[in-house]
């Protein structure tokens, strides 16, 4: 068994319920953190080396130290329960069955950050989590951990919920503070950054459900054995959502040092793929990262083992890697179609770019269709050299960065199964009879005896 | 249709608002969409916009340009159930285009369409969050997952009958 840090008490009967969160320990690493310093707090959460959570990775004490604190000026911590990237469903099951813990760490982070009004953007469709969220945060309210003058330290803080309403875009954190601030969900040009001019022009600081839930075990633990955990850069445990062609589709906490090959196959994770099938491909981050064929998955370029953390997903590079992103695990079983597969993203992306910059409004539409027609039966040999023209317009050209999160996808499927894009091609009645299967994208596991 | 909150829900648009600072109350324009979208059957028309606008002294442009952005804000009227299914990557892997067919059969509509006795609405969705309970779709304030042919023959007989027993 792996170390539980976060989801160590989620299959407590009632763990959602104030009483029972604080008979576990709850709340403990806030009367901890405030009779800190706020700057002490921060120093923490630096030694803890805790990567941000949302997808990019970035340094959370370092993101922290950056907020500007003008004299006068309010401050604000958002969070971002967006989660819309397909395959990322983690800050749900955070937020549904462990709520008081993500109440607890935007406590501790808006008191070392200074925020009185912090706010949970939730996506809309989390109707019903919205209620959960409201009911602990009052919970906690009644109890004394929010409101005015938190356990004598004069510290205010009140933390709002605010519902989106549909919108993949509001994910990223300027297109989530114009949002917030009522508008369309439209990405700001930066900088100016957040941490100098974020919520109302005022500094922020926006960090995902998970990241902030991890400063309670930062808190509890201290950030130098919280740093302990993992591998190199990959401090501490992250959850993954895995989902696809797997056994046990699910929420799982891994510390980072475990093989991918074991995460797929182990009945602690994955537990295998049904009806004794091969694998054949795996998007490891979320829809946005690199798909990588079977026979790069378990092992890197030179041979060597992969294993699940930021480093080793990435070994190679866009070559033969991928990456860690949102924890959106997706597994792809021999029967399924990278054409397909690819078309639903390029539909997924087209639908959610907000339109602002033409390569990504023009470009995802146009990948979009091509792929259509490819799958359809429809397709020109020409269109594979265009698909990989465009999302190379497209890769850096942009605003934001969901430009380069729709044109990654497709660059990896043509990277890695042209042959499959040219089979479609090649045979376009056949195409629309069954799929291309396994080919060469060698599963490395020997096929189970059973089948 | 008289374009007025009860107050009970006046209550919780104050409430609402008071959530951002002082003339900053641009910010509760979505979660009070929202609500209007629940009270005013269904979607955002016009006048409803309008209303909204003057209540948080904003232009009326200002509310259409949102009610016009978000894929949850409806502003053209739809069915009373409105089944969205997702069909992206990973609900694809796990059949989400068959529930997707069998939806579209055995009610007679398309994607987009609503069946004439104006009861429900298809709504193609993308990634909802629950890939891991694929295939799914969400209806009003909640999820169905791990649908199958079977649960969603349940799923349609139950809106049909908590329609009947509305009127
Ligand atoms: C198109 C797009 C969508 C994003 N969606 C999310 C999201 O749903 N949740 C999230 O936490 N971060 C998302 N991000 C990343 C955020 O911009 C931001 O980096 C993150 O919230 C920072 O928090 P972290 O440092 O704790 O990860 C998205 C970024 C982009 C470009
Ligand atoms: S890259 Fe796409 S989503 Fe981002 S700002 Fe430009 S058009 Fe909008
Ligand atoms: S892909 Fe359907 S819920 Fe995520």
């Amino acid at each position: 068994m792996g170390v539980k840090l976060l989801l160590e008490h989620a299959n407590v009967e009632g763990i959602r319920y104030y009483d029972t969160y604080r008979r576990v320990g709850g709340y403990r690493a806030a009367e901890k953190a405030l009779k800190m310093s706020t700057a002490d707090v921060v120093e923490e959460v630096k030694k803890s080396g805790l990567r941000g959570r949302g997808g990019a990775g970035f340094p959370t004490g370092m993101k922290w130290s950056f907020l500007a604190k003008p004299e006068g000026v309010p401050r604000h911590l958002v969070c971002n329960a967006d989660e819309s990237e397909p395959g990322t469903f983690k800050d749900r099951y955070l937020m549904e069955f462990l709520p008081h813990l993500l109440i607890e760490g935007l406590l501790i982070s808006s008191y070392a950050l200074g925020s009185n009004h912090t706010y949970i953007y939730i996506r809309g469709e989390y109707a019903w989590i919205v209620d959960i969220l409201n009911q602990a945060i009052a919970e906690a309210k009644n109890n004394g951990w929010l409101g005015k003058n938190i356990l004598g330290t004069g510290f205010d803080c009140e933390i709002y919920v605010h519902r989106g309403a549909g919108a993949y875009i509001c994910g990223e954190e300027t297109a989530l503070i114009e949002s917030l601030e009522g508008k369309r969900g439209n990405p700001r040009m930066k900088p100016p950054f957040p941490a100098i001019q974020g919520l109302w022009m005022r500094p922020t600081v926006v960090n995902n459900v998970e990241t902030l839930a991890a400063v309670v075990p930062i808190l509890n633990m201290g950030g130098d054995e919280y740093a302990k955990i993992g591998v190199g850069k990959s401090t501490g445990t992250k959850l993954l959502s895995a989902c696809g062609n797997i056994n046990k589709p699910g929420v799982y906490e891994i510390d980072m040092t475990i093989p991918v090959e074991e995460f797929i196959y182990s009945d602690e994770y994955c537990g295998g793929i049904p009806k004794g099938k091969r694998l054949k491909a795996c998007i490891p981050g979320g829809s946005s990262v690199p798909i990588v064929p079977a026979n790069l998955l378990f092992k890197t370029a030179k041979g060597e083992t992969r294993y699940m953390n930021y480093e080793s997903l990435s070994d190679g590079g866009f070559a033969t890697g991928t990456m860690m992103g949102s924890g959106g695990f997706i597994v792809l079983d021999e029967d399924q179609c990278i054409v397909r597969n690819t078309m639903t993203l390029a539909r997924f992306y087209n639908h959610e770019s907000c339109g602002q910059c033409s390569p990504c409004r023009e470009g995802t539409g146009w990948m979009y269709k091509i792929l259509k027609n490819i799958e359809y039966g429809k397709g020109k040999m020409s269109d594979i050299d265009l698909l990989w023209g465009i999302q190379k317009t497209i890769d850096g050209t942009t605003i934001c960065p969901l430009g380069d999160a729709a044109a990654w996808p497709v660059a990896a499927a043509i990277r890695h199964f042209r042959d499959e894009f040219e089979w479609h091609i090649n045979n376009p009645d056949e195409s629309q009879k069954h799929n291309f299967g396994l080919a060469h994208y060698a599963d490395p596991r020997p096929v189970p005896a059973a089948v | 249709m008289n374009i007025q909150f009860s107050p009970e829900k006046l209550k919780e648009v104050n409430e609402l608002i008071s959530h951002y600072p002082e003339g900053k109350q641009k910010s509760a324009l979505i979660p009070i969409l929202h609500i209007a979208q629940g009270e005013f059957g269904g979607w955002l028309d016009a006048p409803v916009m309008d209303y909204i606008a003057d209540m948080l002294k904003l232009l009326p442009i200002e509310v259409y340009e949102v009610a016009t952005f978000y894929s949850m804000l409806n502003t053209k009227p739809v069915g009373t159930y409105v089944f969205e299914v997702c069909r992206t990557g990973p609900c694809m892997l796990n059949g989400s285009d068959d529930i997707i067919d069998y939806i579209k059969n055995k009610l007679g509509i398309n994607e987009g369409e609503t069946t004439p006795d104006g009861l429900f609405t298809l709504k193609p969705a993308e990634c909802l969050g629950a890939c891991g309970y694929a295939p799914m779709m969400q209806l009003g304030k909640h999820y169905k997952e791990h649908l199958t042919r079977d649960k969603v023959d349940a799923i349609i007989d139950e809106c049909r009958k908590n329609a009947a027993s509305k009127n």
